[in-house]
């Protein structure tokens, strides 16, 4: 069976941060172990001829990139989180201003998006909002913007649609094309995508409410730290940040500047600069 | 003298469990010694989308109050944990569990696979692994990592197993120390309960 120990897993992500504008040093190493045997495994390397490759093909570092993050999502997963959003923050932002800004950090295929897409669009709000989605995987960026998912996952995604309680009809928001569920293109008019690493990128605008769920699970405590500070720096005040059901930050420093205003769903508020 | 031959060296139980394993998880956490000294962590197969319930339901009869922890908290002596719904669940060195969305392993997520082999990695020697009934083959590899390491392997008797799947892999992966039936486990338990008396 496959292994690897810590001190080849530094050397893979000390390559990688030297040769290429990457961080993976500060990520959590169970995941992040996991992460590289699955590409050994898939690749069928061993440690020495995975620093090989990463170090002789500057064009493997995309492929690897693109196993190495995770990126299993789903739309509006946790339905209930998307009931608080619909049902309490969205109106909340709205009782001071008209227009708002989103982020999605870390936004994968997109499933996320699409899921906020469809909610602003039957709140009838869809044109008031600007959203930012960002991810460090170009390859993926690409997926999101495509908006293109195989058709066996629209069962789940439908499912957690009906427990959403949407108002619409979801097969409404795709049609299906050689086996694929390809998702219509308006419900993106006001959405950018573009490359962004929360790790290593800057800050480049404000926002009214950041999605950030489950992307921070794969960070050790001293990363997370470091992106809550950018999300802090990237919210206005009393802006909001959704994190994952599971994941906490009242360990981080800048936790105090935050209040929690739902512990089911994982969403604070941001009430001191 | 002591039945299985323990001593107090151990710092953690993990169990795993699928279909056919409530009850006898019940029966086990109803009949756990008050103060048991060790954690027990446990990745049962559980509905994906279901979040609330299966806890509150463990946790009526269990002696100590089950809790599905959040990524990067720390591990206590004592606490019982579970696997939260469509999470992984790991512990990482310097004692606290970290949480995965990764892609389903052997259709589960939360995997035993994955509980069982990074509690292996950190407990080494100082583990005792359960598998309980289920019907897949999931925790095999897990019971063999646990095996390799040097912990000890524990899988409920297939005879009395609702599915014997599970158990049956892992007899057929790794080395089972002792294959018990649920009272038997709850015997172990309390022997091993005495050793840190």
């Amino acid at each position: 069976m496959l292994d690897i120990d810590i001190a080849d897993l530094k050397r893979i992500s000390e390559l990688i941060h030297q040769k290429y504008s990457y961080d993976f040093r500060n990520y959590a190493m169970s995941s992040f172990k996991r992460r590289v045997l699955r590409i050994m495994e898939l690749k069928k390397l061993s440690v020495d001829a995975l620093l090989k490759k990463l170090t002789d093909s500057p064009a493997f570092i995309n492929e690897f990139l693109d196993e190495l993050t995770v990126n299993v999502t789903e739309m509006f997963r946790d339905p209930g989180f998307w009931r608080i959003m619909r049902e309490e923050i969205i109106p909340a932002i709205m009782l001071n201003h008209k227009q708002f800004k989103i982020w999605h950090a870390g936004c994968s295929s997109g499933e996320e998006v699409i899921s906020m897409c469809i909610m602003l669009k039957e709140m009838g709000i869809h044109g008031d909002v600007n959203l930012i989605a960002t991810d460090l995987d170009v390859n993926i960026l690409e997926k999101a913007k495509a908006a293109t998912y195989p058709i066996k996952n629209m069962e789940l995604n439908e499912k957690n649609y009906i427990r959403f309680q949407g108002t619409g009809n979801f097969k409404d928001y795709y049609k299906e094309e050689g086996g694929n569920a390809v998702f219509n293109k308006d419900l993106f008019m006001n959405v950018s995508f573009r490359r962004h690493d929360l790790v290593v990128g800057d800050l480049f605008n404000k926002f009214d409410l950041i999605l950030c769920r489950n992307v921070m699970i794969y960070f050790n405590q001293t990363l997370q730290n470091e992106v809550l500070k950018k999300f802090h720096e990237s919210l206005f005040k009393y802006g909001y940040l959704a994190i994952g059901s599971k994941e906490s930050l009242i360990w981080c420093d800048y936790a105090s500047r935050f209040i929690v205003v739902n512990n089911e769903e994982k969403i604070y508020k941001k009430i001191k600069d | 003298m002591s039945k299985f031959n323990l001593n107090n060296s151990y710092k953690a139980v993990v169990i795993g469990g699928s279909a056919g394993s409530f009850q006898g998880v019940v029966k086990i956490l109803s009949q756990l010694p008050k103060g048991f000294p060790l954690p027990i962590i446990m990745c049962l197969h559980r509905l994906k989308h279901v979040r609330n319930g299966f806890v509150e339901a463990l946790s009526i009869k269990s002696v100590v109050q089950v809790t599905e922890p959040n990524d990067k908290e720390n591990i206590k002596k004592g606490c019982v944990y579970l696997a939260p719904a469509n999470y992984h669940m790991s512990l990482e060195l310097g004692n606290h569990f970290a949480l995965s969305t990764e892609e389903m392993i052997n259709n589960s997520r939360p995997a035993i696979d994955i509980t069982l082999g990074s509690c292996a990695y950190v407990y080494k020697d100082k583990l005792v692994g359960i598998l309980l009934s289920g019907a897949n083959r999931d925790g095999a590899l897990g019971m063999k990592n646990i095996h390799d390491r040097g912990g000890l392997t524990l899988v409920q008797e297939p005879t009395e197993c609702m599915i014997d799947t599970m158990p049956k892999a892992a007899l057929a992966a790794t080395k089972i120390d002792h294959v018990l039936k649920v009272d038997q486990i709850v015997e172990f338990l309390k022997e091993l309960d005495k050793q840190y008396r």
